[in-house]
């Protein structure tokens, strides 16, 4: 099989636009992707879009609708906070397969403010409240009391995935935010969940990425090799039993699996990714992710954060966008906007925030559910 | 409308006489507990081997979050729990009768599955419901 290379990507800068309709919003960053190589909607043979707040609304044929209608089949993806990832995966499918040698695949949400969860149903009453909570920041606070039971991690610890994920946000242009938020903010920001205060949560946001992937023989042929970025390892699993899965959703156990496959995919370690955008959901998450990933040791997480390790310019700096925490987290497009991310740095285009020398780097993203989306990428 | 309290969930029995208790489905062949009707089993994947269990009514606390932000129209704060039961089997529900300070609540603290009224919440009929809490062990 040919390999599969992204050879156009690119995100629209974060925020919160109710003026506009979601095809509007994803049509803006598939034209902005088509640009980043030069080719038009005309050589495209295939849409895969993820989106899920409309995600009965034929979202890809309206942003076509917008871009240009063709005839080409398109995908209309749906997978929690993995949908922009799946619709990404099941692109670079079909060029791996052989089926098309030029797709583009576009993420796209709007969001509303507020907590995002689930109330629960069933009965006629609510049980939110009443069984617990089933709002996200409570979900992730207690995947992180696990990891505190487990290795004695501390709420300041946590606290400081935000500061480093504001901070990197600081050097990006496309983030939702550029605030700097020292320790002390963070901690004393009104509590949402203990321990994720409201600086702990991602942000809310209306965003939308894409990207174009090209065979081998086509990104030769149309001379864009120089700037591709080779898929060395695309994966998707979803949660394996696990023995408190019915009130704990999952975020370790299909991470976990899905990074060993990627790992074996790629032929690569840990030891050889120079960068990981991760899925920061809330900050408590991160934490639980390093070890997921296998970018340290089973209870060495905690280290990591206090060592800065994973901040720019350590050892293997993670989410140096600013994360879901501060660029935004636009269920959808998540998972496409990393892929932009870590394609940026591999092209060393990252300005201020460039990891340097950066040659191979992997994205990660977690919809509960559960369903996890890996990808390894490197400069071709 | 029913003239007895309903359970909130389908796993809170409410004999005729007698207290509430829990029923979880138990796989014969693997032993993996469910909350909730099932009839192949999501860990070993037999079928047909799923029997009601009655639960045992004390745990320890697993995991948990103190919720300061909810939505509209529920009172905070409160401690969402996580306990695993006496048999292994975990459940998600309220930590009440204990303030929600980080400081006060230990990992592994044993505690009382206990049945209440629902909060006073109704439906729309106006049906009463019972649901249960975890409430820490008295020493």
């Amino acid at each position: 099989m040919s390999d599969a290379y992204v050879v156009g990507v690119d995100m629209i800068k974060f925020g919160r636009f109710p003026d506009r309709t979601v095809p509007q919003i994803g049509a803006q960053a598939a034209l902005m992707a088509l640009d980043d190589c030069g080719l038009t909607i005309k050589d495209m043979e295939a849409l895969y879009c993820g989106n899920l707040g409309q995600a009965a609304g034929m979202v890809g044929q309206r942003i076509l609708q917008e871009i240009g209608q063709t005839g080409i089949p398109v995908i209309n993806v749906s997978n929690a906070c993995a949908t922009g990832a799946t619709a990404f995966r099941e692109g670079w499918a079909a060029v791996k397969a052989g089926l098309y040698d030029l797709v583009l695949c576009v993420g796209v949400e709007q969001m509303g403010k507020g907590l995002l969860g689930g109330a629960g149903g069933g009965s006629g009453i609510s049980r939110e409240g009443l069984l617990g909570s089933g709002t996200m920041p409570s979900v992730f606070a207690e995947a992180g009391l696990e990891h505190s039971r487990k290795y004695g991690t501390t709420f300041a610890q946590f606290a400081k995935v935000s500061v480093k994920n504001h901070h990197h946000s600081t050097l990006n242009p496309k983030a939702m935010y550029q605030i700097e938020t020292p320790l002390e903010v963070v901690m004393n920001a009104e509590m949402i969940s203990y321990p994720n205060t409201k600086l702990m949560c991602s942000v809310n946001v209306d965003g939308s990425a894409a990207a174009i992937i090209a065979s081998e023989k086509k990104a030769r042929e149309l001379g864009l090799m120089k700037r591709a970025v080779k898929v060395r390892a695309s994966v998707l699993t979803s949660d394996p039993w696990q023995e408190r899965d019915l009130v704990m959703p999952d975020v370790n156990s299909c991470t976990r699996l899905a990074a060993k496959k990627a790992y074996e995919m790629a032929g690569l370690g840990a030891d050889d990714i120079d960068l990981v955008e991760l899925h920061d959901c809330f900050a408590t998450a991160e934490i639980l992710h390093y070890e997921n990933l296998g970018l340290c040791g089973p209870g060495e997480a905690g280290r990591m954060i206090d060592t800065g390790e994973v901040a720019l310019g350590g050892r293997i700096p993670v989410n140096v966008s600013g994360g879901l925490l501060s660029k935004g987290h636009p269920l959808g497009a998540t998972g496409i906007a990393n892929i932009y991310e870590v394609a940026t740095h591999l092209r060393g285009e990252g300005g201020k925030r460039q990891v340097e020398g950066a040659r191979i780097g992997m994205t990660h993203v977690i919809g509960l559910g559960s369903a996890c989306g890996i990808h390894i990428l490197e400069k071709a | 409308m029913s003239t007895k309290p309903l359970p909130a969930v389908s796993y809170i029995k409410i004999p005729e006489s007698g207290e509430p208790y829990l029923e979880g489905y138990q796989c014969g062949a693997c032993k993996a507990t469910f909350l909730g009707t099932r009839q192949v089993c999501s860990k070993c994947g037999a079928r047909d081997q799923m029997a009601t269990k009655r639960l045992p009514n004390s745990g320890k606390l697993y995991s948990y979050s103190i919720v300061h932000r909810s939505f509209p129209g529920i009172a905070v704060p409160y401690i969402s729990a996580i306990v695993d039961l006496d048999d292994g089997t975990a459940i998600k529900g309220n930590l009440i009768d204990i303030e929600p300070d980080p400081e006060k609540i230990a990992f592994d603290m044993p505690v009382d599955v206990v049945f209440a009224d629902a909060l006073g919440r109704k439906d729309r009929e106006g049906n009463s419901y019972i649901s249960y809490f975890f409430k820490p062990k008295s020493a």
